[in-house]
């Protein structure tokens, strides 16, 4: 039998109570009965239980229940329910594996979450084109993992990457610690099919390297489900290095570790990545997974260097000099995979593992000047000291992309809140030092109000103005990016007169 | 060059063959992972309709061959549908979810972060792609439970619907207790959620027989009588095989060949000097369908020095009705299994099935509550053993005779994710001259027996099962090895219905014949035909 989703389960209970009817409005009821006609009933979720799971995406202090969960299973699913989404003027996210740090998947009250975690055909590797075409809900490691007999690999690598999607990092532009060298996810695409906020498919890009005319591919990614989304992806595929090396060096001080990463890129060489971690995730992954990394480092940075054996050889030797010189107190080579597994692990397992040294934290995420590393840390320390809070560092230092982890306790009145703010101010600090409020992880609702840090009201206008022609009707994933949510067309309360670009003849309003 | 052109979603929406709105039914069998989708550890959707021609050049590569199959019963475990064969839903709705005899503990709750480092190791979520078919989800669904929304249909479905394996506890970085939450969960569902009465009906029978090695026995007779007779094959032809209900037509085809009962004496001495004196807990399905692994597990432990107590009164260890969420049961059982090592006096009890060795190492957790008997599990569960722990604690000093074969070891989940014995058993078998180990893929991915799984979720369960199966046979190898009952019948059971036969032993069994030395192909043929194996019945109940 068939218990239909939605039907409530409005019956005898031990305490006698029913269950509260899922479903919040009529509108949002006509469009579940519709959906179901159109995908599937078994593929649309409306029971409450059920629906509350999704309420949350990789960061769960921000959670909104959606009305409607769509389990798409082929891109026509998508398809139809963008379209009746669109005819019922209800809002719709995208959402991949429910791993992102930004909230960029959180729910719409009262609109549908459009699941794409059924979409996981990967197509065979083209090995001569390096390429392979994949579906939204592909999982980022099985790309290498098929790449992989034929030699190539995927290069964005983010630290979930055995769980996060290929369509989610599309959304995210999602990084890694590789694209020091290798680029984040807007380097890696060479072509999308998208299914547009009206329900039309498109295809950005190509196959091809490289396109003419402006770069709406360049556009879509990391436009965090706002423009639209993604029912197939053309990866490229790079050759897997003929060597990679890596060392894992261990410091007294801070300064010292982020001198050896300006000392290393001022010599010249592009390590495939240079990662930092401070005492506290240290002893974070530690107790996670037992990563071994020197005991008593203040940090360590995991330097892994790829390329031509020549190379590699006669670089790694510069780099250990280098170390030694900034006052590396222990430096470990790996000897083999299985070694450099374990030095991954550690860097790998950081964020979750934190979870064993405090009982809530924040992940914040953004970047600085690599050159301000010191003097940046050493102010985040203050303001961590002021609010009486800890932050364990992790980050991609070579491009000085910072995760800084805000440790708190929520069990003790307002401390959460005090974390909040010292996860804003430290965002805060990334800009004025010259950086930006995010590296990787992408605005979504966590950082939008920030984005009025970073950019003036006519950059944001001038955002606004490509959002509308991809969204006129602003379903696609309302309320992330920007700092107010506002329809297209409408003016904002800060700018009087006519828009910049309007009046300069190069837009208009949509 | 760039271009925009429109879609092609006007083109049709065929649902794929093999998902469901096409056929109810198992998707065709595959003959190795070269054979799998390219999408591998998950199954896949065909897409539905032709690319348009805006791409630049190239063919796209969907439009070349392939020709993937949606896993059968995608969408099944979803929404309504119930996945208990169509029994239907009780439409209750119970608040507060839970009592507080042990609700599943908020502070491990909030150990949690909602990473998803566990989704991609969970076989239903790997099988359904949904957030509450996951460990993630469920904590969530339990989180939920304590704030308040109750205890209904499609909350009960989806802890039922867990297999408890526990390849998230191996997978979370943040150390959450999975294992503890849902073993916390399920006593909750048993004592205040009502089943219906076919479930109820169906539970009842299993957890009343299975544990009971005198009734499992008894048995035994007039299974033997049955296969010996052509009725299975009859009653597959003629179709009144498929008409049984599920559960009873999971058992059905589980039950291996039985063959004669090799005793195993109460206590055999140490070959040579005597090591350590242990006791063998024999187990319940082990040892009524299995009796040539404890005959071996006994042989085994003697030649390395062991004296070996195997105490006639021992019954169920309470693993089985455990992991079932019958918390009285499980205790009783539980209690008498102590009271039974302890008299028996042994330094270390010794286990040789997965599932309940993991048991007995929790007896300290399941009795904290009882005063007089708390410590005393402790200290049982600090004497237990795997068989092949011990083994490798205690450093092998019997010779071993060559074995020239190779073989695919497939981790039991009890042993694995929930004792963390990983190397100790490869390490026995890399041990002996000849042998060679092969790789599954998927390692971490559960057959889908689990316990009772494979009887009281069958579907489920068969896709899992015939996932394992075709990573096995892909190895090439000339012997599975696992080290628990169910997952021998699980695979064994699964690989007869798809035509394929694989000889399939106990790790321990490995040992002995090494020990003994048993020509390989001795032990290859037993392992194919002795008892224990499945019965080759290729025309089966779901074709």
């Amino acid at each position: 039998m068939t218990t239909t989703a939605g039907t409530t389960t409005a019956g005898t209970t031990t305490a006698g109570t029913a269950v509260a009817e899922p479903v919040r409005s009529d509108r949002t009821a006509a469009l579940a009965d519709r959906l179901r006609r159109a995908v599937g009933t078994e593929r649309v979720l409306t029971d409450r239980t059920q629906v509350r799971t999704y309420e949350c995406d990789g960061l769960a202090n921000f959670k909104v229940t959606p009305a409607i969960v769509v389990l798409a299973e082929s891109r026509q699913h998508v398809v139809d329910t963008v379209r009746l989404c669109a005819e019922a003027g209800v809002p719709f996210v995208a959402r991949g594996s429910g791993t992102g740090l930004s909230g960029g998947a959180l729910p719409s009250a009262d609109g549908v979450l459009l699941v794409l975690s059924r979409l996981r055909t990967l197509s065979p590797v083209d090995a001569d084109n390096r390429q392979v075409t994949v579906e939204p809900g592909v999982i980022n490691l099985w790309v290498t993992r098929d790449a992989a007999p034929h030699d190539l690999a995927y290069a964005p690598d983010p630290s979930s990457q055995l769980v996060c999607s290929i369509g989610g990092n599309v959304a995210e532009n999602a990084g890694g610690a590789h694209c020091l060298k290798y680029g984040f996810t807007v380097n890696h695409v060479l072509g999308a099919e998208v299914v547009l906020p009206d329900g039309e498919v498109v295809h950005l890009g190509g196959r091809a390297p490289e396109h003419p005319g402006y770069d709406l591919l360049g556009a879509f990614i990391g436009s965090e489900g706002t423009l639209g989304v993604a029912t197939e992806l053309t990866l490229r595929l790079i050759r897997v290095p003929e060597a990679v090396q890596t060392m894992l060096v261990g410091y007294s001080s801070v300064e010292d570790a982020a001198g050896t990463v300006s000392d290393i890129i001022a010599a010249g060489i592009l390590p495939a990545a240079v990662e930092m971690m401070d005492a506290l995730a240290i002893e974070a992954a530690e107790a996670a997974v037992s990563c071994g990394y020197p005991e008593g480092a203040v940090a360590v940075l995991v330097i892994e260097l790829d390329g031509p054996r020549v190379e590699v050889e006669a670089q790694f030797a510069q780099v250990e000099e280098i170390a030694r010189a900034r006052n590396a107190f222990e430096t470990r080579i790996a000897a083999d995979d299985a070694e450099r597994a374990l030095m991954w692990k550690g860097r790998k397992s950081a964020f979750a593992a934190v979870g064993r040294i405090s009982p809530s934290y924040f992940v914040q995420d953004g970047v600085i000047p690599r050159t301000k590393l010191p003097e940046v840390l050493t102010e985040m320390k203050r303001m961590a000291d002021e609010k009486g809070l800890r932050v364990a560092n992790v980050f991609h230092a070579g491009d000085g992309n910072l995760h800084p982890l805000v440790l708190f306790d929520d069990a003790v009145e307002g401390q959460a809140h005090e974390a909040e703010e010292l996860a804003g101010d430290i965002l805060e600090l990334c800009v004025t030092s010259g950086g930006s409020i995010t590296g990787e992880h992408g605005v979504g609702s966590e950082k939008r109000m920030k984005m009025a840090k970073q950019f003036t009201p006519e950059d944001l206008d001038t955002m606004q103005l490509l959002r509308c022609a991809f969204d006129p009707d602003g379903i696609a994933n309302p309320g992330k990016v920007f700092p107010t949510p506002r329809l297209c067309g409408e003016r904002p309360g800060v700018r009087k007169g006519e828009h910049p670009v309007q009046a300069a003849g190069l837009g208009e309003v949509f | 060059m760039t271009e925009i052109t429109p879609g092609s979603h006007d083109q049709g929406d065929a649902p794929p063959p093999g998902s469901p709105g096409a056929s109810p039914n198992v998707g065709p069998v595959r003959d190795s992972v070269a054979d799998l989708p390219a999408g591998a550890p998950t199954g896949a959707v065909r897409a539905a309709d032709e690319a348009p021609s805006a791409v630049v050049g190239a063919r796209r590569p969907l439009d070349i061959g392939q020709d993937i199959d949606l896993p059968a019963g995608t969408g099944a475990a979803t929404v309504g549908t119930s996945t208990l064969l169509g029994l239907p839903s009780t439409r209750q709705a119970v608040q507060p979810a839970f009592d507080d005899h042990h609700p599943p503990d908020p502070a491990l709750i909030g150990d949690c972060v909602h990473c998803g480092f566990c989704l991609p190791t969970c076989p239903t979520y790997v099988l359904w792609g949904e957030e509450m078919d996951s460990p993630r989800g469920r904590i969530y669904l339990m989180k939920e439970a304590l704030e308040g929304e109750p205890l209904d249909d499609s909350m009960v479905r989806h802890f039922d619907q867990c297999l408890g394996c526990m390849a998230c506890v191996t997978a979370c970085p943040s150390g959450v207790q999975y294992d503890k939450l849902i073993e916390a969960t399920r006593p909750q569902i048993e004592r205040r959620y009502q089943r219906s009465r076919a479930e109820k009906f169906y539970r009842d029978l299993i957890y009343n027989l299975f544990p009971y090695p005198r009734r499992l026995r008894a048995l035994r007779g007039p299974l033997r009588a049955y296969q010996a007779s052509r009725l299975g094959s009859l009653l597959t032809r003629t179709g009144l095989m498929s008409k049984l209900p599920g559960p009873l037509m999971a058992m059905e085809s589980l039950a291996p060949k039985l063959g004669p009962v090799e005793r195993v004496p109460e206590r055999t001495p140490a070959a040579g000097q005597r090591r350590a004196v242990v006791g063998l807990l024999a187990g319940c399905v082990q040892g009524t369908f299995f009796p040539d692994v404890n005959a071996a597990t006994v042989r085994v432990l003697a030649a390395e020095g062991c004296d070996v107590i195997t105490p006639r009164r021992q019954g169920c260890c309470g693993a089985l009705p455990g992991h079932g969420g019958r918390e009285e049961q499980a205790l009783d059982f539980a209690k008498r299994t102590i009271e039974t090592f302890e008299q028996a006096g042994v330094d270390y009890v010794v286990v040789n099935a997965a599932g309940c060795g993991s048991n007995i190492k929790e007896y300290g957790h399941q009795l904290r509550d009882e005063p007089e008997w708390a410590e005393r599990a402790e200290a049982l569960a600090r004497k237990s053993r795997d068989i092949s722990e011990f083994i490798v604690e205690m450093g092998p000093v019997a010779e071993r005779h060559p074995l020239p074969m190779t073989v695919a070891y497939q981790d039991a989940c009890h042993l694995a994710h929930a004792q963390g014995i990983r190397e100790e058993p490869r390490k026995l078998l890399r041990g002996i001259p000849g042998v060679e180990l092969k790789q599954i893929a998927e390692a971490e991915l559960c057959c889908g027996s689990a316990g009772t799984y494979n009887m009281l979720q069958p579907e489920p369960a068969r896709e899992l099962g015939e996932r394992k199966a075709a990573a096995v046979l892909a190895t090439g190898a000339d012997l599975m090895v696992t080290a628990n009952p169910g997952c021998w019948m699980q695979v064994a059971t699964t690989l007869a219905r798809m035509g394929k036969r694989m000889p399939v032993a106990h790790t321990v069994q490995v040992l002995d014949a090494s020990i003994r030395g048993v020509p390989v192909e001795d032990l290859l043929e037993r392992a194919l035909t002795g008892p224990g194996t499945a019965l080759a019945r290729a025309a089966t109940s779901d074709g």
